[in-house]
C-alpha cells in the first residue's frame, strides 16, 4: 500500500480530518507566541516606563476611537533613516502597558511614537482642528469637534480597574484619585499637580486648551500625544545590555 | 428563498457597499476635504468600515453561500440542523450590521480586521460555532465515501478562523453597559497575537476558504476533473501548516524579538511553494478545455483569479524578506499587494462563483448575458491594473524618498514632501477603484435580469431530472 492511500483515513473520517487540521494549524502559533510571554529578553530592562495618567488614558481612548492608528504608526524601526527622522528606535518596553498596542501598519502620516514635546500644545490644537492651517499639503482629516466636545471621563477609574486586572500597575491610590488627577493635569497650577507627578513621573500638568474650566476631548488627546515617547531617557539607556 | 440564496444576494449587496466605501476613502486620501470634518465620515472610522465590508461582509457571505452549496452537492446530503443554516446566515449579517454601524460611532478595538467590540465578538462566536457544526454535521451525514477536497479547505477555514478569533479577542469590558473593553494582551505580545490573527485572516479567510471555491467551481465550470489528486493533498497540508507562521513578517525591524521575525520571514518565503502548488492545480485543471476561455467569460474570470493568486503569492514572500520589507513596510506597496490579491483573486473567484451559482440556485437555463460578464471582466481588469500599478509606483517611491540622503548626509525629503508626491497616484488608484465598482454594478444588473428571467421549468417542463449542478 502506497503512502498516498493512507491519506484516505482523512478523507473518509471527518473527525480525524478535523483533529489533523487542528494539530497542524496549532504548531506555528504556539512556537511564535508562547515564548514571548516567558522569555525575559522579550521586553527590555529600562527605567522610566509608567502607566498612563487618567487624562492620557482618556486621550488615548479618543485616539483609538477616531482610528488614528490607520494612518500613524507608533513604532520606529531600527533603521538609519527612521532613527534620524523620528528618534531612537522604539522599545518593546515602551508599549508594555498598551492595551491594545498602537504600533500601526501604514504611514499615511508620519510616525508619532516620539511626537511628545515636539510641537507646542497650541500647534497641536490648531493642527487637530484644521491640519492644513499649519501644514499646507497635509491630507489628514480635520477634527474641529474635539475641542468643542467636553471630555466624558467621569468613570475613567473603571477603565483603570480593568487595566489593573490585566496587569497594568495601577495602585488602589491611583484608582481612587483618578478624578482628582485628571482635573489636576488639565489645569494650570492646580494644587494637586505635585501629587499627580509623584504618582506619574514626568506627567505634563497644564491647561492644554483655551477654554477655562472645561476639559475637552482635544485636551485629553493632546495630553496623550505630548506624553508619547518621552518616558525613557535615552541618554542613560544602555542598548548593548538589551541586545536580542 | 433559502439561506444560500440569501447569502448570495447579501454578498452582492455588501460587495457594492464595500467597494463604494473603498472608493470614498481612496478619494479622501487624494482630496482630504472629503472627510467633511465630521466624526462619522473621517478616514479613521471609514477605513475599518471598508475593510470589514469587503472581507467579512462580501467575502464572508460568498464563503457561507458557496460552502453551504458545495458541501451539499459533494456530500449528497441536505444541510444539517433544520433552521440552523438560517441562523448562521441571518446571525452573521446581523453581526456585520452592528459591527459596521459601531465603527462609524467610534466603537472599535483598533485591532486591524478585528475591530468589533466585545459584544459583537460574542455574537460572532455563537454564530461561528453554529456555522462550524452545520458544516461538520453535513459532512458527517454524507452519502459519498470520500470528503471532497473543497470541503477540506472549507473545514480548515472555519475551524482556524474560530481559533484565531478566540485567540485575538479576549478582552474585559469596562462595564456590562459599556461598549468599551480592554484587550488582555499588551504591547509586543499583543502585536504578535494581532498579526498571527491578521495574516491568517488572509491565509484562512481569504485564501483557504476561497481555494475551496476554486476546487469546486473551476472543475465544474470547465467540466474537467481536478488536475492532480496528490497535488491537492500536498497543497492542503503544507498550506495550512505554513500559513500560520507567517504573521511576524508584518513586524520586521520592530520591537518584536529578532528570532520571531526570522521565523516569520522563513515560513513566508517557504509559503510560496504550496501557494503555487495550488495555483498549478487550479490552472492545469483547464487541460483540454483551454478553448473555453475564448467563449466563456465566467470561466475566464475564475482562471484569471487563480493567475492573480499566483502573482500575489509570489509578491507576498518577496515582501516578507526583511531587506525588501524595510522598503515596502508602512508604504502603499503593501496596499497594492493586498489589492492585487483582494480584487484579483478574492474578487474574481467570488464573481465567477456568483455567476455560476445564480442560474443554478434560481433554476435558470443560463445567465441573462455573457456579453455583460465580458464587459464586467474587462472593465474591472483595467481597474485592477490601474490600482495596483499606481500603488507599486507610489509605494516604492515613498519608501525610497523616506530613506533618501543628500550628498552631505542629510535626509533629503521631509515627510510632507513624500505625501505630496503621492497625490497623482492616489487619483489613479481612485480611478481604478471606480472602474472595479463599475464592473461590479454591471454584475448586479446581470444577476437581477437573470433572476427575473423565465425559469427553466417553464421552458422544458416535460423533461424530468434536469439537475444542473450535480
Amino acid at each position: 500500500m502506497s503512502l498516498w492511500n493512507k491519506h484516505a483515513i482523512f478523507e473518509k473520517n471527518s473527525i480525524v480530518l478535523l483533529i489533523g487540521v487542528l494539530i497542524v494549524i496549532s504548531i506555528g502559533g504556539l512556537v511564535e507566541i508562547l515564548p514571548l510571554f516567558y522569555l525575559k529578553s522579550t521586553i527590555e530592562k529600562v527605567e522610566g516606563i509608567r502607566p498612563y495618567t487618567p487624562l492620557e488614558l482618556a486621550g488615548r481612548n479618543i485616539y483609538v476611537r477616531e482610528g488614528c492608528y490607520n494612518c500613524h504608526s507608533q513604532m520606529i524601526r531600527a533603521l538609519r533613516d527612521e532613527v534620524e527622522r523620528y528618534g531612537h528606535y522604539s522599545l518593546a518596553a515602551e508599549s508594555m502597558y498598551d492595551h491594545p498596542f498602537q504600533w500601526g501598519s501604514k504611514r499615511n502620516g508620519p510616525d508619532i511614537a516620539r511626537v511628545g514635546g515636539k510641537y507646542s500644545d497650541d500647534w497641536q490644537r490648531r493642527h487637530l482642528a484644521n491640519p492644513r492651517a499649519v501644514v499646507s499639503g497635509s491630507i489628514m482629516p480635520g477634527y474641529p469637534f474635539l475641542a468643542k466636545t467636553p471630555l466624558d471621563a467621569d468613570k475613567i477609574d473603571q477603565d483603570m480597574k480593568v487595566l489593573a486586572i490585566e496587569g497594568v500597575p495601577y495602585t488602589d491610590e491611583m484608582i481612587a484619585k483618578a478624578a482628582i488627577d485628571l482635573k489636576a493635569q488639565a489645569t494650570d497650577d492646580d494644587a494637586n499637580a505635585a501629587d499627580l507627578i509623584k504618582r506619574y513621573p514626568k506627567a505634563n500638568a497644564r491647561a492644554f486648551g483655551e477654554q477655562k474650566g472645561v476639559i475637552t476631548e482635544a485636551d485629553a488627546l493632546i495630553a496623550y500625544l505630548q506624553s508619547l515617547g518621552t518616558a525613557v531617557d535615552f541618554k542613560i539607556y544602555d542598548d548593548k545590555a538589551n541586545m536580542r | 428563498m433559502g439561506p444560500v440564496k440569501f447569502a448570495t444576494i447579501a454578498a452582492v449587496f455588501w460587495g457594492i457597499a464595500g467597494f463604494t466605501v473603498g472608493l470614498i476613502i481612496a478619494s479622501q486620501l487624494a482630496f482630504p476635504a472629503l472627510n467633511f470634518d465630521l466624526p462619522w465620515t473621517a478616514f479613521g472610522r471609514m477605513r475599518p468600515l471598508h475593510t470589514s465590508a469587503v472581507i467579512f461582509a462580501f467575502g464572508g457571505n460568498v464563503l457561507i453561500a458557496t460552502s453551504f452549496y458545495v458541501v451539499q452537492r459533494t456530500c449528497r446530503a441536505r444541510l444539517a440542523g433544520d433552521l440552523s443554516p438560517w441562523f448562521v446566515v441571518l446571525g452573521y449579517n446581523f453581526f456585520i450590521v452592528i459591527a459596521g454601524t459601531g465603527y462609524l460611532l467610534g466603537i472599535t478595538q483598533s485591532k486591524e480586521y478585528a475591530e468589533p467590540e466585545w459584544y459583537a465578538d460574542i455574537l460572532l462566536t455563537v454564530v461561528w460555532v453554529v456555522y462550524f457544526l452545520v458544516f461538520l454535521c453535513t459532512i458527517i451525514k454524507r452519502e459519498e465515501p470520500h470528503i471532497y477536497v473543497a470541503n477540506w479547505f472549507y473545514l480548515a477555514f472555519i475551524l482556524t478562523i474560530a481559533v484565531l478569533h478566540l485567540g485575538n479577542n479576549p478582552s474585559i469590558p469596562v462595564s456590562i453597559y459599556s461598549s468599551k473593553s480592554y484587550i488582555v494582551w499588551s504591547g509586543v505580545q499583543d502585536a504578535m497575537v494581532q498579526w498571527w490573527y491578521g495574516h491568517n485572516a488572509v491565509g484562512f479567510f481569504l485564501t483557504a476558504g476561497f481555494l475551496g471555491i476554486m476546487y469546486y467551481f473551476i472543475p465544474k465550470r470547465a467540466e474537467r476533473p481536478v488536475y492532480s489528486y496528490r497535488l491537492s493533498i500536498i497543497h492542503f497540508w503544507s498550506l495550512i501548516f505554513m500559513y500560520i507562521w507567517a504573521g511576524p513578517h508584518h513586524l520586521h525591524y520592530t520591537a518584536l524579538p529578532d528570532w520571531a521575525q526570522t521565523l516569520g520571514m522563513t515560513f513566508s518565503i517557504m509559503l510560496w511553494m504550496p501557494s503555487w502548488g495550488g495555483m498549478i492545480n487550479g490552472l492545469m485543471t483547464l487541460s483540454g478545455a483551454w478553448d473555453k476561455l475564448r467563449t466563456d467569460p465566467v470561466l475566464r474570470m475564475l482562471v484569471v483569479s487563480v493567475a492573480f493568486y499566483g502573482m500575489s503569492t509570489f509578491e507576498g514572500p518577496l515582501m516578507s524578506i526583511k531587506a525588501v520589507n524595510s522598503l515596502s513596510h508602512y508604504t502603499d506597496w503593501t496596499i497594492g499587494h493586498v489589492h492585487s490579491g483582494a480584487l484579483g483573486w478574492v474578487g474574481y473567484v467570488s464573481f465567477g462563483a456568483i455567476y455560476c451559482l445564480v442560474p443554478w440556485l434560481w433554476n435558470k437555463p443560463k445567465l441573462y448575458s455573457l456579453r455583460l460578464v465580458n464587459w464586467h471582466f474587462w472593465i474591472s481588469t483595467l481597474g485592477i491594473v490601474c490600482y495596483i500599478s499606481a500603488m507599486w509606483v507610489a509605494g516604492i517611491m515613498q519608501g525610497l524618498m523616506w530613506r533618501a540622503y543628500t550628498s552631505l548626509g542629510f535626509l533629503e525629503y521631509s515627510f510632507l514632501e513624500t505625501v505630496e508626491a503621492m497625490h497623482p497616484f492616489y487619483i489613479i488608484r481612485a480611478f481604478g477603484g471606480g472602474l472595479f465598482l463599475a464592473g461590479a454594478l454591471i454584475m448586479v444588473w446581470n444577476i437581477y435580469k437573470t433572476i427575473v428571467s423565465p425559469s427553466e421549468e417553464t421552458e422544458v417542463s416535460a423533461t424530468p431530472a434536469l439537475v444542473p449542478a450535480e
